[in-house]
């Protein structure tokens, strides 16, 4: 007994001894679940087995990135699915930052009612669940705005209807290489200069204006060279033939609703991020840069972004990571994404919820834990240098 | 300028300039301070005054409250037709519960005041006997809301529905994921390799992974990892799926709560002899959670939004409802008001949730300010 007693009070063994017991008991339950399921699968005639992923899907997706035909297998289904939430979360992530941070900035504005609009834009919208906007905005696009033969009409190219948005879609014809080339020459030219400019700066403290110039070379270069090479991108408007638009470029109101939903949700909590990073400059700074005769932008991009910055990717990245997993309630208003193609109908058909889900998620798991390690080495590579 | 001159010490208290002061300064400094801010500030009265102009008059004045069908309340006015929730009201707040028994919910609602009051507002008056009160409350709450005792009729799950399903969804996840969201934190900050590897493996897959996955799971699959026959009902396995989830979340907000404790609470807290959960209990915990009120918060009010995602898997929130209404024929076509309705509803809880834990935060903060 007293052998027993010592192994409790000396630290080392109590230590061992309580990740054994955890140990054990995590194993017990784990091999209980495990038990389960074979139980209940035998009881079941199912197995385990991956095989479905090969026979074709069978089912329609409206909106593919790569070519695919319902004689295609579950895993290309799931390939579109994946890349249908991909690109809401591009659209959505690019929306909710350019509108998120106008918002956080508009709300440290001076202007009392400017900053009150942005304010109660921010309570509205964080709010009320995400699914509940998605759906609004689903409604919105679906009941009231009119049919594609009454179409809202922009400048007789783009059109905004109830079949969702159509704009014109940009055809590339002989000769486009050769802007593409001005295109990427350009971009070259101006990370060199912006280099140049920065190391000359840090040197004499000289200043120019690389934005602009830099502007007007990423903007010129290749309109100069679609000039010489005979404009070789033609639009393709989309036109009423019948009940609906052809050609163009389609967004169906449920990647727009998708869109909008998740942009405009998302960029509330972006603008409190970015509004909080700027506050958590110390006031000194900005009253030091001020103080030295910096203009105003020149204390805004000089001294008090750089080191907001720092506050604000580690919560935005979250928020980004957020985006994409919220744009799984697409299956809510029926746009195929990952979760509505492999994790919904391929479910249905093949009966095999144990896979799917598991592989459904494992990606995503797999994303925003790659996503994290990336933050994990920034915050790392970012952090204040202690003295 | 007056030439005047005075001896000095005695000069006269002079008024403000005009223009700093009053109605005219503070529209000057607040609004018109330069012009970049003048033509803000006219943008957002042009972008106000079309907001209210046209939501204004569809919400109140051309709105309709009551006729049949959505074609009658077109005939009436242009507004918003109100109609599909008056009609409904009773189905957005207590599902299919039965009518007769609706006045258990009502019980149970208005009693959850009296049992969150003592935990909510430390001040209270007569704190004691009222934290028994919040005690049994759970216990309370599950027989007058399930039924099966004391005489009354048991409801089936299936028929619980509305922002009473929100309310039980929310409540109950929030008040299991706190415990488990505090053991996990704690975990993730144990010396012990198994226990720390356990709870990051934990935290890492819940926050991973989508809650609609989850409620996947739940509604699918959970029922192969329970002994063959088991059958526990839809609600507990979402229930559950709510808890586990927002735990995850939670123990991340602690954790970063714990983390700012200075490392000297802990040697002082050894140089006193304290063993590890007396440290627990009084050194890191108190400090750490009121740390992280403002984070604990937005989880819950997380979690209660995202109540909403039951519907998904087929439970009958108020979106459910409000999906069920929009169904029917007559009135098809209703998106904008039923969900806005909805909304509301949310936004009026989360808001009063996110106020409450800015007052706390204040009320807690003993630093100096």
């Amino acid at each position: 007994m007293t052998f027993v007693n010592n192994l409790w009070r000396n630290e080392k063994s109590r230590e061992i001894i309580i990740q054994l017991l955890v140990l054990l008991s995590i194993g017990w339950f784990l091999s209980w679940l495990v038990a389960n399921v074979d139980a209940n699968f035998k009881a079941l005639g199912k197995d385990i087995s991956f095989e479905f992923l090969f026979i074709p899907a069978g089912y329609d997706i409206n909106q593919y990135l790569i070519d695919y035909n319902n004689r295609d297998s579950h895993l290309r289904a799931g390939i579109v699915g994946l890349l249908n939430t991909g690109l809401v979360a591009f659209f959505g992530i690019i929306l909710a930052t350019v509108l998120g941070i106008s918002v956080g900035i508009i709300r440290l504005s001076k202007n009392w009612l400017a900053s009150k609009i942005a304010y109660w834009y921010v309570e509205f919208t964080r709010n009320v669940p995400i699914l509940l906007q998605i759906l609004l905005w689903h409604g919105i696009i679906i009941n009231t705005l009119p049919h594609p033969k009454k179409a809202i009409n922009i400048a007789d190219v783009t059109f905004l209807s109830n079949r969702g948005f159509y704009i014109p879609k940009p055809l590339t014809e002989n000769g486009i290489e050769f802007v593409y080339l001005f295109f990427i020459i350009a971009i070259i030219f101006s990370i060199l200069f912006y280099k140049y400019c920065k190391k000359k700066q840090d040197l004499t403290g000289a200043q120019y204006p690389v934005f602009w110039i830099n502007l007007s070379v990423i903007i010129s270069l290749p309109l100069f060279a679609f000039f010489i090479s005979g404009m070789p991108i033609s639009l393709e408007i989309p036109a009423l033939k019948g009940f609906n638009f052809r050609g163009g470029m389609h967004m169906s109101p449920e990647l727009a609703a998708l869109t909008f939903a998740l942009g405009i949700y998302t960029a509330a909590f972006i603008a409190e991020i970015v509004r909080a990073g700027i506050l958590a400059v110390d006031k000194g700074q900005r009253e030091a840069a001020e103080s030295i005769g910096l203009k105003p932008s020149k204390v805004m991009n000089l001294v008090i972004l750089p080191q907001a910055r720092r506050v604000i990717i580690p919560p935005l990245t979250s928020q980004y990571l957020n985006l994409t997993k919220n744009s799984s309630l697409a299956i809510a208003i029926g746009y195929m994404d990952l979760v509505a193609t492999l994790g919904g109908i391929s479910l249905n058909q093949t009966g095999r919820e144990m896979e799917t889900m598991v592989i459904v998620m494992l990606i995503y798991l797999s994303v925003s834990l790659s996503i994290s390690a990336l933050m994990n080495w920034y915050n790392n590579k970012a952090k204040l240098v202690g003295r | 300028m007056s030439l005047e001159t005075y001896k000095p010490g005695s000069y006269p208290n002079l008024p403000p300039p005009a223009g700093t002061v009053g109605v005219y300064g503070w529209l000057k400094n607040n609004l018109f301070s330069s012009v970049s801010n003048s033509l803000l500030t006219i943008l957002s009265v042009i972008l106000l005054y079309y907001l209210i102009d046209s939501i204004i008059g569809w919400f109140f004045f051309d709105a309709v409250f009551d006729a049949d069908s959505k074609i009658e309340c077109r005939k009436i006015n242009d507004g918003a037709c109100w109609a599909v929730i008056t009609r409904r009201v009773g189905q957005f707040v207590y599902g299919f519960y039965p009518e007769a028994e609706r006045w258990r919910i009502d019980l149970t609602f208005y009693t959850m005041f009296f049992a969150f009051a003592p935990l909510l507002y430390p001040d209270l008056p007569k704190r004691k006997w009222l934290l028994w009160f919040s005690g049994i409350y759970p216990i309370f709450a599950f027989i007058l809301i399930n039924g099966g005792f004391f005489g009354l009729p048991k409801i089936e799950y299936s028929l619980f529905g509305g922002f009473m399903l929100t309310v039980i969804l929310g409540v109950s996840g929030i008040v299991c994921s706190l415990p488990i969201g505090i053991l996990l934190a704690l975990g993730r900050q144990s010396k012990l390799t198994v226990v720390r590897t356990l709870s990051v493996c934990f935290i890492e897959f819940m926050r991973g992974v989508p809650l609609i996955t989850l409620l996947f799971v739940a509604s699918s699959m959970l029922n192969y990892f329970m002994p063959p026959g088991t059958n526990f009902s839809i609600l507990v396995r979402v229930i559950i799926m709510f808890t586990f989830f927002s735990a995850a979340y939670i123990a991340e907000v602690i954790r970063g709560g714990i983390q700012a404790i200075p490392k000297g609470q802990y040697e002082a807290a050894d140089a006193l002899g304290l063993n590890y959960w007396q440290t627990t209990r009084f050194i890191t915990l108190p400090q750490a959670l009121k740390i992280s009120i403002p984070g604990i918060v937005n989880t819950f009010i997380g979690l209660y939004k995202d109540t909403t995602l039951v519907v998904v898997i087929g439970l009958l929130d108020p979106l459910g409802i409000g999906r069920a209404a929009l169904a029917d024929t007559k009135w098809n076509g209703l998106s904008t008001e039923t969900y806005l309705f909805v909304a509301l509803f949310f936004f009026v809880s989360c808001f009063a949730m996110s106020r409450y834990s800015l007052w706390l935060e204040n009320k807690l903060n003993t630093e100096n300010k």
